[in-house]
């Protein structure tokens, strides 16, 4: 499967799945950025809008990276980055931090996956593999409390596999938590009637897309 | 008069004794008490229970005390990091029991220990390895998982500014888990970088009440 995957053309890379998701985060929003691909959208965030980033660690209203040489090592983002913060911005305890996100009152959480299924099932905190230390952070507490949980991650495992699956074979991080997934290759709702595709490359079909995530996928018929 | 400040480290954590359980706040090095954990390793107390979001990093630290044997348990939410290999081994080794909390039920634990309740239902992990064993209700169509109080002999937590009934504030992210860690802790010690006279600290503004503290370290080479 992996040769295949290489002869086609991959929608979206990095950043510009980054600009895809941000133009989805609408003006007002209260938004968590998970560590990794998913901080990458604070870059694309469209002008215009006033959207406040949460970080878990106790901070609403985060800003962009400090100069060189204006780090605050009290002033840290959950990936232990120094940040700024904005105008209207505030400190909190953890407590109240995740009071925020179990409590419902963050719009939407973009999160990172090992694999997404396709009743919307999450892993993405441990590999299962006994070798492997386990770390959770703040991932189980996002992943069920935001009131939208957002995906963000290649299609593909670098060996082909993929990460789009009938059923979670990595440990779960929350259970049917995930509303839309946002890949390289296309975008897909999860839906009580199944994975639905939402955008995708014009070159690529439905019948090809079934074929390389091996799932009965939908079309968007709205 | 209640004087709570001192300014000798080891007078501040000399009621700590081997087999006792400590919060260590801090996220990362943010919050991070690194006066008060360095005096500890100093003192030496053995099979200690630590607390803290993480595991510690390099050298210094929570590092330093899985470095020198001196930790039996850690609670946990991340202890896996780019450079937490003292952790790492001692774990590996099974010299270091790990219980691994995802960090919002940590930081509930720790607050219902501070405020009194026994327990507290999250929705946090439900379904989960780490939600595994666990009593579980369904309350208004939605699943749930029991956690207990965590509380701890001693919490160990580091401050901005205090003033002599250890009323705390803090700066910026460094908060973290200060303020539940400072009411949930049986002994809790602030470490702080400045010391001001009591009714300078603005009681609108007062982030941890004084009644959650009973000593505050402040290292006397701040002066000035």
């Amino acid at each position: 499967m992996s040769a295949e995957r290489e002869r086609l053309t991959i929608m979206l890379n990095r950043e510009e799945l980054a600009r895809r998701v941000a133009q989805d985060i609408p003006d007002g929003a209260y938004v968590n950025l998970g560590i990794g691909l998913p901080t990458l959208v604070a870059n694309y965030l469209p002008e215009g809008r006033e959207i406040v980033l949460h970080s878990e660690n106790g901070l609403l209203g985060m800003g962009p990276t400090p100069a060189a040489g204006a780090e605050d090592p009290d002033l840290i983002n959950a990936g232990k980055q120094p940040v700024t913060i904005l105008p209207g911005g505030s400190y909190f305890h953890q407590a109240d931090s995740f009071g925020m996100i179990r409590g419902g009152h963050i719009d939407i959480c973009v999160l990172g996956a090992f694999q997404v299924s396709s009743r919307g099932d999450l892993a993405n905190w441990h590999t299962g593999n006994a070798a492997d230390i386990p770390a959770v952070g703040g991932a189980m507490d996002l992943a069920v409390g935001a009131k939208k949980t957002l995906v963000m991650m290649e299609l593909f495992r670098r060996d082909g596999i993929c990460k789009l699956v009938d059923k979670c074979t990595y440990p779960v991080t929350g259970l049917s938590c995930v509303s839309r997934v946002y890949t390289d290759y296309a975008i897909f709702d999860i839906s009580p009637q199944g994975v639905v595709v939402v955008e995708t490359d014009p070159q690529l079909s439905l019948a090809e897309l079934k074929r390389l995530t091996g799932l009965p996928l939908l079309v968007n018929s709205v | 008069m209640i004087q709570k400040v001192s300014t000798c480290v080891r007078d501040a954590i000399s009621k700590i004794g081997s087999s006792s359980s400590i919060f260590i706040g801090g996220f990362g090095s943010a919050g991070m008490p690194d006066r008060l954990v360095n005096a500890l390793i100093e003192q030496g107390a053995r099979d200690l229970t630590i607390i803290s979001n993480n595991a510690g990093t390099g050298e210094e630290g929570i590092a330093a005390l899985f470095r020198e044997g001196l930790v039996r348990k850690i609670v946990c939410s991340f202890p896996r990091q780019r450079d937490s290999h003292h952790f790492d081994r001692r774990f590996r080794s099974g010299e270091v029991e790990l219980e691994l909390v995802p960090q919002g039920t940590l930081a509930a634990r720790i607050q219902a220990a501070g405020t009194g309740l026994g327990a507290v239902y999250t929705p946090t992990a439900f379904g989960t390895e780490l939600g595994e064993g666990k009593e579980t209700r369904n309350i208004s169509g939605k699943d749930y998982v029991l956690e207990y109080a965590l509380s701890a002999d001693f919490a160990l937590i580091k401050a901005a500014k205090a003033d002599r009934l250890g009323n705390l504030v803090y700066n910026k992210t460094a908060r973290n888990f200060g303020p539940i860690m400072a009411a949930a802790g049986r002994f809790t010690i602030a470490e702080v970088d400045e010391i001001v006279s009591c009714g300078a600290l603005d009681p609108e503004n007062i982030v941890t009440p004084g009644i959650f503290v009973q000593s505050v370290y402040f290292a006397s080479e701040n002066v000035g």
